[in-house]
């Protein structure tokens, strides 16, 4: 069935997608690099353990968490089931929650910049937001693609290609949580002890 | 519809419980790792030099139980080159962090104390 078709051309394609999430984890370990370098030039500014509100983290990071998961049923029930309804409902509960995800990262930078804690003030502060705001625009981005995905899994259904893309859009989205799982390591329980 | 459909059908069937096995026990191992250091790092549980070291552990724990349970990748994923490629990433993202913050901590350490942040950041004494 679809899975015997997978294994041909749309493997092809799936293991390019997956070079490309290589070369992004080099963009991500660069930044980290960056901000493990400047995490203590804080320079007379606010230092880590003194803007991150930790249960806040906490929530966003289970949210992402379970977003994974959730994808995962629908990339299960796209290549085992070929349950059209079933993906759409856990595409749509991915979403909701990436996009939960993604307005309390926004609400937490509002809330540093109003507090006069600005990319501005620190070297600490300037790695904080390139790191932590890079995953944030490829969670965007994720989320603008599984928007589509969406709309072309409701138009095609469960074919070959559109099952091909669930499967690339799942690598990128679980990659995006392992990344945060690396955030909220080294940003937030680091700047917490 | 001949028997072999069935076997086909069966198939899938039994892919699909391993797939979901596979998604709830990646789910509930990483909300186990992701509570656990929460709560020693909130708690003030042990020293800073043990809580460092044990919340790195649990990252990499973590990395290791998506990589594996939501990303399948193991020895026998079918394209071998994925899993070639990983190691490979991983190794140059271990060089690049690695070589960063030693090669940075050196310059700190040889410079001159002139900042009261004790910062590399050009701050220039009055």
């Amino acid at each position: 069935m679809t899975t015997d078709i997978l294994n041909t051309r749309e493997a092809k394609s799936i293991f390019g997608f997956w070079i490309y999430i290589m070369s992004d984890a080099l963009l991500f370990g660069s930044i980290f690099a960056t901000y493990a370098v400047l995490h203590n030039n804080v320079f007379g500014g606010p230092s880590a353990s003194d803007i991150f509100s930790m249960p806040f983290v906490l929530a966003e990071t289970l949210i992402l968490l379970a977003s994974s998961f959730t994808y995962g049923l629908a990339s299960l029930y796209a290549h085992h089931h070929n349950e059209k309804d079933k993906v759409v409902l856990w595409l749509v509960v991915t979403f909701l929650l990436g996009a939960t995800f993604i307005g309390m990262e926004l609400s937490e930078f509002a809330k540093l910049f109003q507090g006069g804690s600005s990319w501005q003030v620190s070297g600490f502060l300037s790695g904080f937001f390139t790191l932590v705001g890079t995953h944030g625009l490829h969670v965007t981005a994720g989320l603008i693609w599984m928007g589509s995905l969406l709309a072309q899994v409701l138009r095609h259904g469960l074919t070959v290609r559109t099952i091909g893309k669930i499967s690339n859009l799942g690598i990128f989205w679980h990659f995006l949580d392992i990344v945060w799982i690396f955030i909220f390591t080294f940003v937030y329980l680091m700047g917490a002890i | 519809m001949s028997t072999n459909d069935f076997k086909v059908i069966d198939e899938q069937y039994e892919a699909g419980r391993l797939a979901m096995r596979s998604y709830v026990i990646g789910f509930v191992l990483s909300a186990i790792l992701t509570l656990i250091p929460y709560i020693i790092v909130v708690s003030h549980m042990f020293g800073k030099q043990s809580l460092v070291l044990a919340v790195v552990l649990f990252g990499v724990t973590q990395l290791l139980v998506q990589v594996i349970f939501f990303l399948h990748l193991s020895k026998k994923s079918k394209p071998q080159w994925n899993i070639i490629v990983f190691i490979f990433t991983v190794l140059i993202v271990a060089i690049l962090v690695v070589g960063s913050l030693w090669v940075m901590y050196n310059l700190n350490y040889n410079m001159t104390d002139v900042s009261p942040f004790n910062s590399n950041e050009g701050y220039i004494p009055q």
